[in-house]
């Protein structure tokens, strides 16, 4: 298969400490990839990494490969092209990323006439019809309102309808569903799995919620402390996961069809270390219970059994 | 979906449009020529004739009143007008583009808000001659860091909104950024800020007529004529006293507009209709 997004050694900078530390993976054409890992893991700004939209003051250096370009490297008036037309995100709080102040009709229409030159009435009509295919009821009438007059899972249909608008190649997610209600959680889920399909687009879906990606995606990777730790097909990773971290997220999930009586939910004991203060070596290593004086030195991405995961010791081998 | 309006915006609302009404009123209409100098006429107290008496010149002291709030009107309009279309910009810039552009323009501000409006209109008077236009530009230019730091406070927290880095990634340029999603969003805290500088110009207008650097007679003004009547206050009391409440209460009037607009348009304190759906 061929290469939606090749990402090789990303770093982030945040003031003196690198919060994204040598980031590598890539993204097969068409394939859904889930990004997972707790706060503070450095995702979403792998992600804002690979949009070019890192906050003020942030920095990003190694490379974001996208036909053939590198996407670190280009000028702002090149990535605006890109931005919206090959490139689209859609936001976790669908609460903040639409502009109160504008009709959903306008925002809807903003990418068709930045990208695609549609005079602004062709624009309308084209939004009103995006706003049909993500299912928002009533959508002529709903492009005359204002965002707070839509509930939250309208308002992220809103949002996704915006993101699709030039059917882009590369969509990424950044936690679509985590401001949503349950029920409401599902309904977008399929509704980006749909959309993704019918534009043969190429999605990073970020979460830290594991079933989303089990349910939605082919291949997963998992980031602790800025690195990738884990990568592999879903089946892989969640049948057979090889990092403690990977084994305690999933070990962490609350068992629904069984009986819980006398069983207390998993955690992962201790917190997230904040930036800067993970340890030397494996970042897990102070949390991990298997962890010994080997893990002082980071271990390398390595095939162990079927799939790349770092770590010394792996789940489920003698090492 | 009717909200009720807050008390101030109406009793505001009202305050204004009286002036407004009488302003334009002068254009076609006064009970006299606010300029016909009638010298026999002077010092008449309040009459048919003259509802509220004349001046030293024997003036109708009502029509000039009337002449004054177009005057007035003027003043306030150009003064926004000028804080604006400079104050505006620079603080929009300044909110976007951050860095050393941001520093510029805001000690700039600081340095144009450590001179007062007074010393600037007497500049503008001693190298021009003293007029309503150089009032009008002195007031309006020291409302501009005013209005540019209003922006600007505004305008960084909008720039801190999901709503700005979704409109990057939808590929929005800076510019287009900044008129529809910047300025619209600021565009609350402006309204309010123009009608209590409105205020505030007429309020330094009056001052500086006074002080004899704003309109020249025999031009109506409402300084102007407040000062006039000080040397005529024993033979004319009533002459201070005119002025005095048309000053008041067009002042009044925007500040409690201002103040109005406030409450309707602060999100905050609206209380909004859950979301249908």
């Amino acid at each position: 298969m061929a290469e939606a997004l090749r990402v090789e050694d990303l770093r982030v900078r945040v003031g003196g400490v690198e919060a994204v530390r040598g980031v590598s993976f890539e993204l097969e054409a068409g394939s859904r990839t889930g990004l997972i890992g707790e706060s503070g893991s450095g995702k979403t700004l792998t992600a804002l990494a690979l949009m070019g939209l890192l906050p003020e003051g942030l920095s990003a250096t190694g490379g974001v490969l996208y036909a053939g370009r590198d996407l670190l490297a280009l000028s702002d008036d090149e990535l605006c092209e890109l931005r919206g037309d090959r490139l689209a995100m859609v936001f976790q709080e669908p609460m903040t990323a639409l502009n109160p102040v504008m009709r959903i009709g306008d925002q809807v229409a903003e990418p068709l006439t930045v990208h695609r030159g549609l005079r602004h009435r062709q624009a309308l009509a084209a939004a009103t019809e995006l706003l049909d295919r993500v299912r928002i009821p009533d959508p002529a009438e709903k492009m005359r309102s204002y965002p707070h007059q839509l509930s939250g899972g309208q308002r992220q249909r809103a949002m996704i309808a915006m993101a699709m608008a030039c059917s882009p190649d590369l969509l990424v997610a950044d936690e679509p569903t985590t401001a949503l209600d349950v029920t409401v959680q599902a309904q977008i889920l399929r509704l980006l799995d749909e959309l993704v399909d019918e534009h043969g687009a190429t999605m990073l879906l970020i979460t830290h919620d594991l079933p989303v990606v089990a349910s939605t995606c082919d291949r997963v990777l998992v980031m602790y402390g800025g690195r990738i730790v884990e990568t592999g097909s879903v089946g892989e990773v969640f049948d057979r996961p090889r990092h403690p971290y990977t084994q305690a997220l999933l070990d962490a999930i609350p068992p629904l069809d069984r009986e819980v009586e006398g069983r207390h939910l998993r955690a992962i004991p201790g917190a997230v270390p904040g930036l800067g203060q993970f340890p030397p070596g494996c970042p897990f290593r102070n949390r991990c219970p298997k962890a010994d004086q080997r893990c002082a030195e980071m271990p390398p991405l390595a095939v162990v059994g079927d799939h790349p995961t770092a770590c010394w010791h792996p789940v489920g081998s003698d090492r | 979906m009717r909200r009720r309006l807050p008390p101030s915006l109406l009793i505001g609302g009202a305050l204004v449009a009286l002036v407004v009404v009488v302003a334009l009123l002068s254009l076609v209409w006064t009970p006299a020529d606010p300029y016909n100098v009638v010298v026999p006429d002077r010092f008449q107290g309040t009459s048919l004739r003259h509802l509220l008496g004349t001046d030293q010149f024997g003036r109708d002291e009502l029509s000039r009143i009337m002449a004054a709030a177009r005057n007035t009107l003027e003043v306030g309009i150009v003064t926004i007008v000028i804080a604006f279309v400079i104050g505006v910009p620079v603080g929009a810039l300044a909110a976007y583009y951050r860095g050393p552009l941001e520093e510029v323009a805001m000690r700039g501000a600081d340095v144009l808000l450590a001179f007062p409006a007074i010393l600037l209109a007497m500049l503008f008077a001693a190298v021009f001659r003293p007029s309503t236009l150089t009032a009008m530009a002195a007031i309006g230019i020291a409302f501009v860091p005013v209005f540019a730091r209003v922006v600007r406070g505004a305008g960084l927290q909008v720039m801190e909104m999901d709503y700005v880095t979704a409109a990057r990634t939808f590929g929005s340029r800076g510019w287009w950024i900044l008129i529809r999603h910047l300025l619209p969003n600021v565009s609350s805290v402006l309204i309010v800020q123009a009608t209590i500088a409105f205020a505030v110009a007429i309020l330094a207008e009056a001052a500086l007529s006074y002080l004899g650097l704003g309109t020249p007679p025999p031009a109506a003004s409402w300084g102007r004529m407040l000062s006039e009547s000080q040397n005529y206050l024993y033979q004319a009391p009533l002459l201070a006293l005119w002025p005095g409440i048309a000053i008041a209460l067009s002042v009044l009037g925007f500040n409690l507009l201002g103040d109005g607009l406030r409450d309707l348009l602060d999100p905050k304190l609206v209380e909004r209709l859950p979301a249908p759906g």
